[in-house]
């Protein structure tokens, strides 16, 4: 088991993603939320840095606040699992601990 | 853990969310600890308007439902202004404005519900 | 409560500009009476709390950075201050607070309780806790 991370932040406002995938090891979670949900968007100006690390931990992004935003799920980078608050939960007790970048 | 107070930030809507979500997979929740501007999820004095939502009843309601144990941290809401009647008296207040259901208790609170339950999730700015 | 958790305190913001470094730092010295295994992590904006030669006569608030100096005598002995985080903002280990403990399975003797670790050790500690308290 590993651990969950949570990002609650835009990557374009704040240093929690950057911070939180410099420290997630090899086969962590990741679990965008809130304004976390930016970061899971083709074509942004992260998004190779994203796709790179789905090499080495899992990403999720939470469903309800991507369509809050109005983010559609077929623009979300290829291997990022949209999940609803279940599936958050899920990700929570499926996982040994849990760091939030806040 | 809940950091944010309502309203200006999603933190104390996701926290409820998930909160719900667990509640209703037959998970228990130890406790739900509001701290920093948190402590604001539990004044009773609280009006949104009519076609918003009002995340303090909500707790409320969670909480009949679950027995969820919602504790505001008695340090953080004397700054900010949360009172019972006892903290109310104590200190020559006028009034007090705890909503029903929660309780205003020490940090102590937040460290036994670490210990206790299986998970700690934060959810803050 | 005989099950001893591996507590972490993850401290990720500047003091002053907010009030998450000083309610955080209260929430350690209530918990440090619970007896569990605790350690700091001071890491990005965080590293700024430990700095030393703190004034805040000019803006009215109070100045809580010596309590930092007396977590030893809390017990809590373990802070990890990353290397990275430090050198990104052009500070080294002499800009931020001496911070000593006395180690009582040594004759007492006085050590460093802050711990330069790497990003990548950090990150490793952290796996390793079972509660991290961030703020």
């Amino acid at each position: 088991m590993a651990m969950l991370h949570t990002v609650n932040k835009s990557p374009f406002e704040r240093t929690a993603l950057q911070s939180c995938l410099g420290h997630a090891l090899e086969g962590a979670s990741v679990l965008l939320f809130e304004d976390g949900v930016y970061a899971a968007m083709q074509g942004t100006a992260v998004s190779a840095q994203v796709s790179e690390a789905l090499g080495k931990v899992r990403f999720y992004v939470l469903g309800p606040d991507l369509r809050a935003r109005g983010l559609r799920e077929d623009r979300v980078i290829d291997g990022i699992q949209v999940v609803d608050y279940d599936g958050f939960v899920d990700l929570v007790t499926s996982h040994d601990n849990v760091q939030a970048w806040l | 853990m809940v950091n944010e107070g309502p309203y200006n930030h999603q933190a104390s809507d996701s926290a409820y969310r998930f909160t719900k979500a667990a509640l209703d997979k037959g998970h228990e929740i130890f406790r739900v600890f509001f701290y920093h501007d948190g402590v604001y999820n539990g004044t009773r004095l609280g009006v949104p308007p009519q076609d918003d939502r009002n995340i303090t009843q909500l707790w409320q309601e969670l909480a009949a439902e679950h027995d969820l144990d919602l504790v505001v941290c008695v340090a953080a809401a004397q700054r900010r202004g949360i009172l019972d009647a006892d903290e109310a008296k104590r200190h020559g207040k006028d009034a007090d404005n705890i909503a029903e259901r929660f309780r205003i208790s020490g940090l102590g609170q937040l460290i036994e519900a670490g210990i206790k339950a299986d998970r700690l999730v934060v959810f803050g700015d | 409560m005989s099950e001893i958790k591996k507590f972490m305190y993850v401290n990720r913001k500047a003091p002053y500009g907010t009030i998450y470094a000083l309610e955080s730092l209260e929430v350690v010295l209530i918990g440090a009476a619970f007896d569990q295994d605790v350690s700091l992590a001071f890491l990005d904006d965080g590293v700024y709390q430990l700095t030393k030669d703190q004034d805040t006569s000019g803006i009215g608030m109070k100045n809580f950075s010596p309590t930092y100096a007396a977590l030893g005598d809390y017990d809590v002995t373990k802070i990890y201050v990353e290397k990275e985080s430090l050198e990104e903002r052009g500070l080294s280990l002499d800009d931020l607070q001496h911070l000593t403990y006395e180690d009582e399975d040594d004759d007492w003797a006085e050590k460093d309780s802050i711990r330069l670790v790497s990003r990548e050790e950090l990150a490793r500690i952290m796996d390793e806790q079972d509660v991290l308290l961030s703020f």
